[in-house]
């Protein structure tokens, strides 16, 4: 028996919150006594796909057919019900994010697996296997035991502390796995794909900083993209500067957008509307910048600045060059 | 062309959350339910390509009595009729399995629903159902039209946008730009009252999950003000003090 992962590749590189499965999957392995195996799909170099032996994995399966390169939930599901199948595993284990959910859903009704999203923690099993999740959008926690032999969890970012300085020395063997792939999930044909390769995503940044209505006006977010980049951080926005089109739709954050989990999460002119705290409550350290000492993003935070943020932002940008 | 379009009935986003029965039962004191915003966008939209194609939009909902004001609320949002699958549903997969059971009775063309729902959250439904009826699924829908046979989608990515055309029939998450959410008008609201609502017993599923406890995230500390003067001290804060940079 195996635990399996299943594992996100973006541009050749396994996405991080990925490796967070890993570590996660490998966990419950060693608690169960079983094998911690990668499932990994598209295309990836054999040295990327050993990494996943820093994180605790045992193998990597790789298929690697050319029809796999493009995201495709339908065909991923596909094989991974194949390789739980052929490896007898009964805990699956995926990052949370659209692919992921997809992929665990349609492999849950193919195991008939019992399917948890938004794990938040690593499971009790003694006997019995119970799981926690968030729920409402962050503002509680639903703990559930799963009862079908096949188990799928989706996890959420921090679900588990992964010490980089910590990892195992050894790598993962890296096998070819070849899939049976079906016409039939590969019905869609695909146009265009607007990606932006060079951002960082929000789901999987460290640090986010992310602007609302009180940044004015598409013209002026200059100083907030430059205290991003001196933080290496993911920028962000609240539902009405999108909805104004001044910044691109998925960088929505909030109870109808994009939940995200960041070290650090910087809010510049956000009045902290509940639907918006609600996209950000995972987040570790919450700083809130705004001219208003009243505004209700004040109560969720750790740090505080009252001002203005045309002032403050090219401060903070000074600062955070300061320190490289 | 025939569409189901999926609801859930959920807190509404600002609602409090609280637990009562030693921490296994949601606390519905002084919660108003709403229909989940982004099922509502598919209602939205499930109601344009009706009006554009011609057809009928069932709503659908799996769950008890407490919904009905909702469906009717959909009705009057100009869905035809409805069907509401009486029972407690555990989870998804019990969730997923009811609406596939109805799905197969009926045929349609297209089923849609939200991404996810707002109080779980887990955005699998979509999926479940799409295996369960084995045709296609996708999620986030932002851009849904159809010609003929076949629907062209946008829909978001990871950091960014797909566009996509596949043949009917299809499950989708829908959520927004796909459309705007409608306010039913009065003589919606008149008109729901005499709708078709269904109500139906549901298919046994195995228990998957079952749910034991709920819990509240620890209460947050004090927040910690910088006199904006020495807003630069932040960095160094959240390096040496919130160890987090
Ligand atoms: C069903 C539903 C779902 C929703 N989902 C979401 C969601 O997912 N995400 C989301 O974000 N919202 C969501 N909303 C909207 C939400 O209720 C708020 O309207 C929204 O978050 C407010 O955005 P904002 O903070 O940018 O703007 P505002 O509320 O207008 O706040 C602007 C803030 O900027 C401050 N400010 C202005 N000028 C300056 C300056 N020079 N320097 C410093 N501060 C300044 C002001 O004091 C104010 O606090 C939803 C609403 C509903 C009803």
């Amino acid at each position: 028996m195996s635990v399996l992962i299943f594992v996100e590749i973006d541009n050749g590189t396994i996405k991080k919150t990925s490796l967070e499965a890993i570590a996660y999957g490998a966990k419950i392995a060693e608690k169960t006594g079983g094998n911690a195996t990668v499932l990994a799909l598209g295309a990836a170099d054999a040295t990327e796909l050993e990494k996943a032996g820093f994180y605790g994995a045992n193998r990597v399966l790789h298929a690697s057919d050319a029809k796999l390169a493009h995201e495709n939930s339908l065909a991923y599901a596909d094989v991974l019900a194949q390789a739980a199948a052929k490896e007898d595993s009964k805990i699956i284990i995926l990052a949370k994010s659209g692919l992921g959910d997809a992929v665990a859903a349609r492999a849950a009704a193919k195991l008939k697996a019992g399917i948890v999203s938004g794990v938040t923690e690593l499971p009790e099993i003694n006997g019995a296997f119970t799981v926690t999740r968030s729920i409402y959008t962050g503002k509680a926690f639903a703990t559930a035991e799963i009862k079908s032999d096949v188990k799928i969890l989706v996890i959420k970012k921090n679900a588990i502390e992964v010490d980089e300085s910590q990892l195992s020395t050894s790598t993962a063997i890296v096998e070819a796995f070849a899939a049976a792939l079906r016409d039939s999930d590969f019905t869609a044909t695909v146009g265009q794909v607007e990606k932006a390769s060079s951002e960082l995503s929000l789901t999987e940044a460290d640090i986010i900083v992310s602007g609302g209505r009180g940044m004015k006006g598409p013209e002026h977010w200059q100083p907030l993209l430059d205290l991003a980049s001196a933080l290496g951080a993911a920028t962000g926005c609240s539902k009405p500067v999108s909805d104004l089109d001044w910044r691109p739709h998925h960088e929505h954050i909030g109870q109808t957008g994009i939940k995200v989990a960041p070290n650090i999460y910087i809010a510049c002119g956000i009045s902290g509307a509940i639907q918006h705290l609600a996209g950000v409550n995972g987040s570790k350290c919450i700083v809130v910048i705004n001219k208003d000492p009243e505004a209700p993003f004040f109560k969720a935070a750790d740090y505080g600045i009252v001002g203005d943020v045309f002032e403050i932002l090219p401060k903070l940008t000074q600062a955070a060059k300061n320190l490289k | 062309m025939k569409i189901l379009v999926c609801i859930t009935n959920v807190p509404d986003t600002t609602a409090k959350i609280s637990f009562t029965d030693n921490d296994t039962k949601l606390n519905k004191n002084g919660i108003q339910y709403i229909i989940g915003p982004y099922d509502d966008y598919a209602l939205a939209r499930g109601v344009e390509l009706k009006e554009q194609f011609g057809g009928a939009v069932t709503v659908l909902h799996v769950g008890g009595a407490e919904a009905d004001p909702q469906i009717r609320k959909a009705l009057a949002i100009g869905a035809d009729d409805a069907i509401r699958v009486n029972c407690d549903p555990l989870d998804s997969y019990f969730v997923a399995s009811q609406i596939a059971h109805i799905a197969r009775e009926n045929s349609y063309d297209l089923i849609l629903m939200g991404r996810e729902s707002i109080d779980f959250n887990s955005g699998v439904v979509h999926g479940l159902v799409g295996e369960m009826l084995g045709i296609p699924s996708y999620s986030p829908v932002m851009k849904l039209d159809i010609e003929g046979s076949t629907a062209t989608i946008a829909r978001e990515i990871d950091g960014g946008k797909e566009t996509l055309s596949a043949p009917l029939p299809l499950v989708l998450g829908c959520q927004e730009p796909i459309s705007e959410w409608k306010i039913p008008n009065m003589r919606g609201i008149m008109t729901a009252r005499t709708k078709p609502l269904l109500v139906v017993e549901p298919v046994s599923v195995d228990d998957m999950t079952v749910p034991e406890k709920y819990s509240l995230p620890a209460p947050k500390g004090a927040c910690k003000m910088i006199p904006a003067s020495e807003a630069e001290t932040l960095i160094k804060l959240l390096q040496t003090e919130a160890k987090v940079l």
